[in-house]
């Protein structure tokens, strides 16, 4: 069974009296232990391609299975407990919670899911070092680079061991030389840890880390393909 | 499951973020409950005070005056005709099934000396009914014998004003008194009665037997004239029946044709009081009725500041729903910051009302009880009011979409 499993998805919008096929017809499978990028221009599709995939979003027709669940038949409250147990988010902008230290942040996913205090506090410290930042646990967002603050969210997608890290143009909000250390931290976990990473980027350099890529262009599947990663 | 004490922490720490907001939100709620319970403190004590009084008065009382006269076509008020007898008391007592005790009294004012002090007071003449009737008992001393009424004996019983003004730290009993120059014994001392509803000192006062008052003291019109007569009434539920009783015995005793008016006036004096207590009551509840409205106008107030604070934190409510945060977690979120609000607001409208209290009863020199039905009361509502006013704002955050609110800047 294929751990993503989209089936002739297609997604409209009604844009006061024009209607906006966002997505036609997407049909496409990934694998569990996969690092997929997506691509395409604004506006292609690629980013509610994205909110489908993270269950933010239903499609409008088609079918969506997740593990085998399809999501199309599930509420808002089990969406966000798919959400919770099944999903990490990485954005551009990291999206931390404000004036709550890099640990906190860290815990906010177990403490939606239920995880008694002891535990949350170590797999949270857990998290912290696999994205090397068990020092600065007690810090706040704002002590904290850039660099540093993608970690922080990335372990707080690590926590509740969901198999899927979905991230949303991980890389665009910092320079070269983060960017290479954050794509280096999802390739290790990928390939250590066995997480399926799904990233979407319209810079052709990140996209190289990934080992498949698809394009998309107004609204539907242009390209998939394979390849060996150039990195590590 | 919803984690109360995790998210009480939150929120109070997305309540310390904005400090000031904060403080002049709680304000809305702190100034409401301070008000409700300075109403309700001022309207208890009044009723209080006058419960007090009443019973002060005595209890189950009716008060017979006597008619008014006519003199050239011109009638005069109540009381201007002296028409009641030692008799008409007498009578009333035995044949008025519903009446317990009847006291009829001949009162003047005058001179009183001991030694060296004088003093002027008020000088009651009546039987030994007059304790009972009131519900008066003596501090010291003996009440009025029989024989005491029988024989005019000059003998009296002294309030406690009286005593003060005249004997200092002195025993008054057995000491000699003059009253208009004739010299009386101290038989008994009153008990303590304090102010009566009109604000007059009832302990400002000197008890003779009736028929010493009649014969000796102050002249009457005819032999055995009283000025009034206190009647008291064998149970609340029998006044009815007892002013109508004495108003036939008095009819009948005065000869009165049945076209006549009648030559006396019978009061409920318990029933006007009640009426006044009832109506501090409702006086009581209209200030607590006005004073709600300014914690109404609070809870306006948490609920504007929960709408802003929700649209300020569009993202944030993004970020948590794309984690997993549920309806309810959302929901339960921004209703414990309403309501952590609302109840510090409470706790410090409760000592701000408390304090204020304390403050109005020195000023204005009248009693203020805070009773702590509502201290409760106060409580509960501002809780009340921070749950009602912060679930809109709540449920509204809750039914974001959470892409929206994750792009929202």
């Amino acid at each position: 069974m294929a751990l993503i499993e989209a089936d002739k998805i297609s997604k409209k919008y009604t844009l006061g009296d024009v209607e906006v096929n966002a997505l036609r017809d997407v049909s496409l499978t990934i694998d569990k232990g996969e690092f997929v990028s997506i691509m395409g221009a604004s506006g292609s599709g690629k980013s509610t391609f994205m909110n489908i995939l993270g269950c933010l979003d239903k499609p409008t027709s088609g079918r969506y299975l997740l593990e085998g669940i399809d999501i199309s038949g599930l509420d808002r409250d089990e969406l966000a407990e798919i959400r919770n147990v099944k999903i990490g988010f990485v954005f551009q902008g990291f999206n931390l919670l404000p004036r709550t230290q890099a640990i906190e942040n860290v815990e906010l996913p177990m403490f939606y899911k239920g995880v008694a205090t002891q535990e949350r506090a170590e797999r949270a410290m857990d998290a912290l070092s696999m994205v090397g930042l068990e020092t600065r646990a007690k810090h706040y967002p704002n002590q904290l680079s850039g660099g540093q603050q993608q970690r922080v969210a990335i372990a707080r997608a690590l926590v509740n061991e969901a198999p899927i890290i979905l991230a949303d143009e991980p890389t665009g909000n910092l320079d070269t030389k983060t960017s290479v250390e954050i794509m280096d931290l999802f390739q290790r976990l990928n390939v250590e840890n066995g997480i399926t990473i799904i990233l979407v980027t319209h810079e052709s350099d990140i996209a190289e880390w990934s080992r498949r890529t698809i394009r998309f262009m107004d609204g539907q599947l242009m390209l998939d393909e394979e390849r060996k990663a150039t990195h590590g | 499951m919803v984690n109360v004490p995790w998210t009480a922490r939150l929120a109070l720490r997305a309540l310390k973020a904005n400090k000031m907001r904060t403080l002049l939100t709680m304000l809305g709620i702190i100034i409401g409950v301070a008000a409700v319970i300075a109403m309700l403190a001022v309207g208890t004590g009044a009723t209080q005070q006058l419960t007090e009084q009443i019973s002060s008065m005595g209890s189950n009382l009716l008060i017979v005056l006597p008619g008014s006269t006519t003199s050239g076509g011109i009638r005069m008020g109540a009381g201007t005709q002296p028409t009641l007898t030692a008799g008409d008391a007498q009578a009333i007592l035995e044949e008025a099934p519903a009446v317990d005790a009847v006291a009829p009294v001949l009162s003047g004012t005058a001179q009183v000396v001991y030694g060296h002090q004088n003093w002027s007071t008020g000088i009651v003449g009546t039987t030994s009914s007059m304790l009972t009737v009131r519900d008066w008992p003596l501090a010291q001393g003996r009440g009025f014998s029989g024989a005491d009424v029988k024989n005019a004996t000059k003998v009296c019983l002294m309030g406690q004003t009286v005593v003060d003004n005249l004997f200092g730290d002195e025993d008054p009993i057995g000491k000699n008194i003059k009253i208009q120059n004739l010299p009386f014994t101290v038989v008994g001392v009153l008990s303590v009665k304090g102010q009566s509803a009109m604000g007059q000192d009832q302990d400002d006062t000197i008890m003779v037997p009736l028929t010493t008052a009649q014969r000796k003291l102050f002249g009457t019109a005819f032999p055995g004239m009283i000025r009034i007569m206190l009647v008291k009434a064998k149970d609340t539920s029998e006044l009815d029946n007892a002013q109508t009783q004495i108003t036939d015995i008095l009819r009948q005793r005065h000869h009165i044709g049945q076209q006549q008016d009648d030559d006396f006036t019978v009061r409920n004096l318990t029933q006007i009081m009640q009426a006044a207590e009832q109506s501090t009551k409702i006086m009581t509840l209209l200030l607590g009725a006005i004073a709600s409205v300014s914690l109404l106008v609070g809870g306006i107030g948490i609920m504007n500041i929960m709408l802003v604070s929700i649209t300020e934190r569009t993202r944030e409510i993004g970020i948590r729903m794309a984690i997993g945060a549920k309806t309810w977690d959302i929901r339960f979120q921004f209703l414990m910051e309403a309501f952590i609000m609302s109840m510090i607001g409470g706790i410090g409208g409760i000592a701000m009302g408390m304090s204020g209290s304390a403050v109005l009863s020195k000023i204005a020199g009248w009693p203020v009880i805070v009773s702590p039905f509502s201290i409760l009361l106060a409580f509960g509502f501002s809780g009340a009011v921070g749950i009602f006013f912060g679930f809109y704002p709540a449920y509204k955050a809750s039914l974001l979409n959470p892409i929206d609110a994750l792009r929202y800047e």
